[in-house]
């Protein structure tokens, strides 16, 4: 059963979000969509939806240009996570999930989305934005299989080379065993410069 | 941010480094080797998975010219658990024991930021002696993690009987969290809406003594170590991350402020009651591994000031939340009536639904930002469980962080960032 009730709106151990930082996120997002028009899908809104933060979700062309544009004119300049769900068996199967944080005002938070589909499970990287975004960009490839044009060295990070599948797939299989009787080589190309 | 921010009283005699006083090695590369006794030729090494100065197992494979690493790029994965998939298929009561193991030197920080990460999506108030005792534990756990992130890299170095000094009191604070809920290292005893058990009588005032004597042995420690001339020669100027470099890898944390970054979410985006108590910020200026050790030294004094005015404000009182939902019902209402029999069976096998939403919620851990990312389908599982450790962040940053120096400080730089392998493996 699922409870539609007022709870569904997140609340916050973090005092009054929304008073706190509401004028700035809806000034922010419409700038946002002033700017990129079309690209911005949709927008979730804490007290509307049950977010903590505005979920901002745009189309996947356009993700890098958003960032860049959050980054360097909005000043989200920390990025705090990067991630995905996959939405199995829904054919707008993954969705990619970054968490911004700004230091310069006021600490606030925004959440960007973007949607792929199992056919094309395929995003730019934000490396070129962000360099620490590569090892959470090779672990979203490692766990979910989503690949990033434009990343330097996009292999696997949790799991061994050799592994086969990505584990946290809805529709991958909980129990089973791969076995490598031997440890994975040292990679000598990772370290020509 | 209007917190205070402190200088590190230490460093006042000292200015900041000038690129051109940097020690030399920083300036050596594989062109200008001044004497080329290795005739060009390079060594790979590879250190670890299992290796005693990689803390837990991590691999850092390097290419060094004589004793320089001029590149490298690190493993990890050796301690993956599965967690994020165990989170997606265990109900959100029987998770908790599973965050004891993210950062199993603060597991109590891990139990409660969690549940409060569920909390958030419930809508669930906890009452006024549980958010008291969550801080003091949530400071308690603070300062083993840096006794022994101090300890262990001060150990690394060479300093042995610092180490045991910090040992000493960890011991005895894990006597206080044994108290509380009967476990030393993997306590679990946080639970959603609540805490497991109530503090037992007096337990407040052992925190305080404990805080007083532990002060006494920092004061002690910070003499026998910050001003040893081996200890300031491994640590000054090595390994060195500035401002936009920790801004770039996400450097969250010590870490971060070691380098002059003003961020501490307790200040930030305050959560529980740390708006209400009193406590300083340490920041560093250079970002090199002696930052990172006067912070943490710094962070600790702070923390005991905090448990300190924690222990003073407690009072007695309800640690349960009234919520239904999420009460793990009473031994007496579970043996005696049938009600609460139920109640209890419905509770443990097939756990609370949590509504439709998601939040990402970020707690300032030991390391730095620990977040929590959960995604509820209205289930009684998390659609979707993300954990974000602050170690990744930092242990990506290693790499670069130890470019052009010497092997030896690879091990200084490791210590001092604090690599969790269980946070960091997940």
């Amino acid at each position: 059963m699922i409870r539609n009730d007022v709870r569904t709106l997140v609340p916050t151990h973090f005092g009054n979000w929304l008073e706190r930082y509401g004028d700035t996120w809806s000034s922010q997002i419409s700038e946002l969509k002033e700017k990129f028009g079309d690209s911005v899908v949709e927008v979730h809104y804490p007290g509307k939806q049950a977010v903590e933060v505005p979920v901002v979700v745009v189309k996947r062309e356009s993700l890098l240009e958003v960032l860049r544009f959050l980054k360097n004119e909005v000043k989200y300049h920390f990025l705090a996570d990067l991630t995905a769900t996959d939405e199995h068996p829904d054919s707008v199967r993954f969705h990619m999930v970054y968490n911004l944080m700004s230091h310069q005002n006021d600490f606030i938070r925004i959440r960007v989305k973007t949607y792929l589909t199992e056919e094309e499970p395929v995003v730019d990287s934000i490396v070129s934005l962000w360099p620490g975004a590569n090892f959470h960009e090779r672990e979203v490839w490692d766990m979910f299989g989503v690949q990033f044009a434009g990343h330097p060295n996009l292999r696997r990070i949790l799991m061994d080379e050799r592994w086969d599948g990505h584990p946290l797939r809805k529709d991958y299989p909980l129990q089973g065993y791969q076995f490598f009787p031997t440890p994975q080589e040292v990679d000598a190309d990772q370290l020509k410069d | 941010m209007n917190s205070k921010t402190v200088e590190i009283k230490d460093r006042k005699n000292m200015k900041p480094l000038d690129e051109a006083q940097w020690p030399s090695q920083f300036n050596l590369t594989v062109d200008h080797d001044p004497d080329d006794l290795w005739d060009d030729s390079r060594i790979i090494v590879n250190i670890g998975p299992t290796h005693p100065a990689m803390h837990g197992a991590l691999r850092v494979v390097a290419r060094l010219n004589g004793e320089i690493i001029e590149k490298s790029y690190s493993e990890f994965g050796y301690t993956h658990r599965a967690k994020e998939k165990l989170g997606e298929h265990r109900t959100y009561h029987q998770f908790i024991v599973y965050t004891d193991r993210l950062n199993y030197c603060s597991a109590l920080m891990n139990n409660i930021a969690y549940a409060m990460s569920v909390e958030r999506l419930m809508g669930v108030e906890v009452p006024t002696r549980a958010v008291w005792l969550r801080m003091m534990c949530m400071e308690i756990a603070r300062v083993i993690d840096h006794f022994i992130c101090i300890g262990i890299n001060a150990v690394d170095l060479g300093a042995f009987s610092y180490f045991l000094y910090g040992f000493h009191q960890r011991e005895e604070a894990y006597t206080l969290i044994e108290k509380l809920c009967g476990a030393r290292l993997t306590t679990s005893y946080a639970r959603i809406g609540g805490m497991a058990y109530d503090a037992p009588e007096g337990w407040e005032k052992e925190v305080k003594a404990w805080v007083e004597r532990t002060r006494e042995v920092i004061d002690e420690m910070n003499v026998l170590l910050t001003d040893n001339k081996i200890w300031r020669k491994r640590t000054e100027g090595v390994a060195v991350f500035d401002q936009q470099s920790c801004m770039d890898y996400s450097f969250t944390g010590p870490n971060a402020r070691a380098a002059g970054i003003d961020v501490d979410l307790r200040k930030a985006q305050p959560y529980l009651y740390y708006s209400d108590v009193e406590f300083d910020v340490p920041l560093g200026q250079n970002g090199d591994c002696f930052d990172r050790y006067m912070v943490r030294l710094e962070e600790i004094k702070q923390s005991l000031n905090i448990i300190s005015q924690c222990a003073d404000r407690i009072q007695k009182g309800p640690i349960w939340s009234e919520d239904k939902r999420v009460r793990i019902p009473d031994k007496e209402v579970v043996h005696n009536t049938m009600e609460g029999l139920i109640h209890h069976f419905k509770f443990f096998m097939t756990g609370f639904q949590v509504p439709p939403g998601e939040a990402y919620s970020a707690f300032e851990a030991t390391n730095g930002e620990l977040g929590f990312y959960i995604s509820s389908k209205g289930d009684s599982m998390a659609h979707r469980m993300r954990i974000r450790g602050p170690s990744v962040s930092h242990f990506q940053g290693l790499n670069q962080m130890i470019e052009g120096s010497y092997i030896a400080d690879l091990v200084a730089a490791l210590g001092s960032i604090n690599i969790i392998a269980g946070e960091l493996d997940r």
